[in-house]
């Protein structure tokens, strides 16, 4: 009877294995949980240059609301993250659906379309920057072919500012999106094609009916992770129109930022982060359900 | 049910008569200049000259001088090359504090991202390699909490980890940084990893339980020699996330610590004196080389890293 | 050849739950020391969960296991004195042959010579010599699975696992290999415990077979045994190919009658009384056919339905009582399907299973 071993018992089982998740579990719980929880309830107070434990109830929310900087803000998010999606979903998949056609050179169309993606935001802010510069850029060279009254110059443009982020956006994120319907469509079952071509059903009405129907996890997917970017926006604002002209190109991330870090109001700050988060549970949360509360009945 | 014997013979009857058919035979010919294929190619080859142009425009724009550009067209190949820009932008271009150009940020980002690659990599495997071997009880509910963690906004934790650093002394340090972009790192390396360990076949882990070897002698011996190329998807990942990375670097460090990207912003956007586009462009090259050589050089790996993130776990 | 008196491995009452899942119940086995032990059922009945936990791969919920007198319940898989052999072979490819053969002995600290000493002779059992600088990626599939079985003999131990070894073989190979393990056991005079879901194995290589369905076993018997009295019905269909043919019919007044069928059961060893609803069964191969028919103890007259010329043999289905019944005849038989033919069948030869319980009657 000496020589049997022990149960290792409650916290000692498996001991390495917890000793080695210890960072994870840090990370999970004190800056993922902890932080979240404390970001949300420091938005309840009055803080300023520091976090200070004086409850407000919703008065920085209102002040967030009231404030035109964050309304502005606001509607552009909704409208680059709308035509975002949108844009980059519809030419994602068309690429994909023409890579897809064993054509060849597959691998230097990819690699040129998703170089982008490998780029810093700011590198990406500059460039376009350079590129819609009204005096130089684009515009110019147009009107010096003769268009004299072609005007394209968003930059500078209140109305229409956003719009000239979304091309960089676009330019940058759209390869990304190919990538991943690309691989969804890798993973379709080649029979289904065989079959539909036995049958004699056109090509795209093949896609129409068949295939997208089939990804749509991929979609599902690439919309969770293209979404949760969207909410972040930030970088590439700061480089491209610093928020101008004027406030015409605020997002809520950059709000946030100079708040907390420039402005001195710490619970502005915290109240817009809070309603990026919430912004963000309205894409996650259902996508979640759908995801994992469907595993749990198998 | 006939015999079977019938078939075979009316089967192997049709090949003698081979050479006398008549009408369509052999391979159909195809035009290699088809509508279908104007179309396909001539589509990404357009969308590819977009894709391209920024960077075209880029470099020309770079090896230009001053005189030139405001004279000329942005598209148009530079008449006389020059590399002043360049050298300007590396070792004399001006943030508004200082005016050693962006050779400073280019170091700083070095010894930011050497350590924080590694230090995340190795956090991240032993997580990964945990998660999938070794799973004890409420490992899961920590990795769920992980994953959704990807998901909230920076923004929401930026200031909770600026107290965080303070307490540990860390905050405007470099190694507050790596701390901050190797705790960033974990939910996409660490699904990555234990994704990638999941897929390797169970038994082996278990041949080795059998030949006594424990957690880590399993890890350096069996599973780290297998796993080099998820280790370099990883490393790519990484590299190209923290070298461009702009928000943790303006938060987390002092001016004397930006990284390339703070740096080249400062440059750029500085509202002071007259406006060197060929000097911002030079600069914003440098900026976006070091991820766009990875990215030229891993092409398939970088891929792979980043479909990692829609696999799903 | 088995000592039947020293036990090799005890499972004591072994319970083993996934969350709310049962997998094994209240499980028994003694296996002696020199048996081979074949664990048979079909995928889900829990024969390879019951050889991991013998291996402490996976940790039981209750119960007890010795090996060789003492009890490893708790103890490190590397610690219970086996070697284990995988259906994918599990051989870390980055090692060459002799690394996959020495890895156990480095990490037990067995000084370098001996290591060499023994890797060197169980490279000369299996015939590998040539293999040992090689690397997994370089070995056919039946080079590889000798090599797994390698890695099990060199650690010197009483018990070796089996999880499904052949499996991932093509038929042929797996046909050679069966016939080397058996020869290997010859000489090693091991315990072994085997785990697989194919019949031909399990009867051509155990001393016994247990065979398990839902986390228990169901009959623990030598082949001969299990093939010709099998414990009740699960048994009875499992084993054999086709499987055994069972009609539904009443014992009464040592008879049984179904439909057609009327046959004397005096010569039936009975397990315990019986009466009333009951299934008979008969093997297709214990089927009397030809001349041989009329000297069974029911005389039938069947017809042909199908016939499945196998070339040794061949099947012949036809129906008796609306249910499918196999006959297995010889391989030059001039049956054609539509013909009319007389079986014989012998009480013998015949199983009898209550149709509550299923157990043998």
């Amino acid at each position: 009877m000496a020589s049997e071993a022990k149960r290792p018992i409650g916290l000692f089982r498996n001991l390495a294995a917890k000793i080695a998740a210890i960072p994870m579990i840090l990370t999970a719980l004190v800056v993922f949980l902890g932080g979240t929880l404390w970001t949300v309830t420091y938005s309840f107070t009055n803080s300023k240059l520091l976090p200070r434990a004086d409850f407000v109830g919703f008065d920085q929310y209102e002040r967030l609301w009231a404030t035109e900087r964050w309304q502005v803000s606001i509607e552009n998010l909704m409208i680059y993250g709308l035509c975002s999606l949108v844009f980059s979903f519809i030419i994602g998949f068309v690429l994909a659906a023409l890579m897809d056609q064993k054509i060849r050179f597959e691998n230097t169309f990819r690699t040129i379309i998703l170089y982008p993606f490998a780029l810093s935001f700011i590198v990406t802010g500059l460039v376009w920057q350079w590129l819609l510069n009204p005096d130089l850029g684009i515009q110019n060279v147009i009107r010096s072919l003769g268009f004299t009254n072609f005007d394209f110059n968003p930059l500078y443009n209140p109305d229409i500012v956003i719009y000239g982020v979304l091309i960089a956006g676009l330019w940058q994120g759209t390869g990304l999106v190919m990538v991943l319907m690309l691989a969804g469509l890798r993973g379709i079952d080649g029979d289904i094609w065989k079959a539909a071509r036995v049958d004699g059903i056109p090509m795209w009405k093949t896609y129409l009916f068949i295939v997208i129907p089939m990804m749509r996890p991929v979609f599902i997917t690439t919309l969770v992770i293209i979404a949760s970017g969207i909410v972040r926006l930030y970088d590439l604002i700061v480089a491209q129109t610093s928020g101008g002209p004027g406030i015409s190109s605020e997002v809520p991330a950059k709000y946030v930022y100079d708040y907390m870090f420039q402005g001195q109001n710490l619970g502005q700050g915290f109240a817009a982060s809070t309603m990026m988060l919430l912004a963000v549970a309205i894409v996650i949360i259902p996508w979640a359900m759908l995801e994992f509360g469907g595993k749990k009945r198998v | 049910m006939s015999d079977p014997g019938i078939l075979a013979v009316t089967k192997a009857g049709t090949d003698p008569v081979r050479a006398q058919l008549d009408g369509p035979s052999g391979t159909r010919p195809r035009r290699l200049i088809s509508r279908r294929n104007i179309f396909l190619y001539g589509t990404l080859i357009l969308v590819s000259l977009y894709y391209l142009l920024p960077l075209y425009v880029m470099i020309v724009t770079s090896l230009k001088g001053m005189p030139e550009i405001r004279m000329g067209n942005i598209f148009a190949p530079p008449v006389e090359i020059t590399f002043e820009p360049w050298v300007k932008a590396w070792s004399e271009a001006c943030t508004g504090l200082n005016c050693d150009g962006l050779s400073r940020g280019f170091w700083n980002s070095v010894r930011i991202t050497v350590p924080s690659v590694i230090l995340s990599i190795a956090i991240a495997s032993v997580n990964g390699y945990a998660l999938a071997n070794w799973r004890f009880k409420g490992a899961d509910i920590f990795f769920t909490i992980l994953i959704f963690g990807a998901f909230i906004p920076y923004q929401v934790m930026l200031y909770p980890i600026v107290i965080l650093l303070r307490e540990m002394g860390l905050y405007g340090t470099l190694w507050g940084l790596v701390l901050v972009h190797s705790v960033f790192g974990m939910p996409i390396l660490t699904l990555l990893f234990r994704n990638y360990f999941t897929s390797l076949p169970e038994e082996l882990f278990k041949a080795a339980r059998v030949d006594g070897a424990g957690f880590w002698g399993i890890y350096f011996q069996i599973m780290l020699p297998m796993s080099l190329p998820i280790f370099v998807v990883a490393m790519i990942l990484q590299v190209t996330g923290i070298w461009n990375d702009f928000l943790f670097g303006v938060v987390y460090t002092k001016p004397e610590y930006y990284p390339m990207t703070v740096q080249l912003n400062n440059i750029v956007n500085s509202v002071q004196g007259v406006k060197e586009y060929n000097v911002n462009m030079a600069a914003t090259i440098l900026t976006g080389l070091v991820p766009l050589v990875i990215y030229f050089v891993s092409g398939r790996l970088f891929v792979r890293g980043i479909a990692a993130g829609a696999v799903k776990g | 050849m088995t000592d039947a008196n020293r036990k090799s491995v005890e499972i004591k009452n072994l319970d083993l739950n996934f969350g709310a899942v049962k997998v094994l119940r209240n499980l028994n086995l003694d296996v002696y020391e020199g048996e081979f032990l074949v664990l048979l059922g079909s995928s889900g009945c829990g024969k390879s969960t019951l050889l991991n936990c013998i291996a402490g791969l996976l940790e039981i919920t209750e119960g007890q296991i010795w090996i060789k007198g003492t009890n490893v319940t708790w103890a490190e898989p590397s610690a219970r004195g086996i070697g284990m052999v995988f259906q994918s072979y599990a051989l870390y490819p980055q090692m060459t042959v002799e690394g996959n053969m020495s890895f156990g002995l480095k990490n037990a600290r067995v000084p370098k010579p001996q290591i060499k000493e023994r890797v060197a002779r169980a490279a000369e059992v299996l015939q590998i010599e040539p293999l040992l600088k090689r690397k997994p990626s370089a070995l056919s599939g039946g080079q590889r699975q000798r090599v797994a079985i390698g890695r099990a003999l060199v650690r010197d131990v009483d018990v070796f696992l089996f999880d499904e070894p052949l499996s991932n073989l093509d038929a042929k190979l797996r046909a050679d290999l069966r016939v080397e393990l058996k020869q290997l056991h010859h000489r090693l005079k091991n315990t072994m415990i085997y785990v697989t879901h194919d019949q031909v194995e399990a009867m051509t290589l155990a001393s016994r077979i247990a065979i398990m369905k839902d986390g228990m076993i169901q009959q623990l018997a030598s082949p001969e045994e299990i093939y010709s009295r099998p414990a009740n019905l699960y048994v009875a269909d499992f084993i054999g190919s086709p499987a055994m043919n069972l009609v539904k019919g009443t014992v009464s007044g040592n008879r049984f009658t179904s439909g057609a069928l009327s046959i004397p059961l005096d010569g039936y060893d009975f397990t315990r009384p019986a009466k009333g609803e009951a299934w008979f069964g008969i093997r297709p191969e214990h089927i009397l056919v030809g001349d041989d028919a009329r000297t069974g103890d029911a005389v039938l007259d069947l017809e042909a339905e199908v016939v499945e010329p196998l070339g040794s043999d061949t099947l012949i289905l036809t129906s008796l009582n609306g249910g499918r019944f196999w006959l297995r005849t010889d391989g030059q038989t001039r049956i054609r399907s539509g013909d009319h033919i007389t079986v014989g069948l012998r009480t013998a030869d015949a199983s009898l299973f209550d149709t509550g319980d299923e157990a043998r009657l």
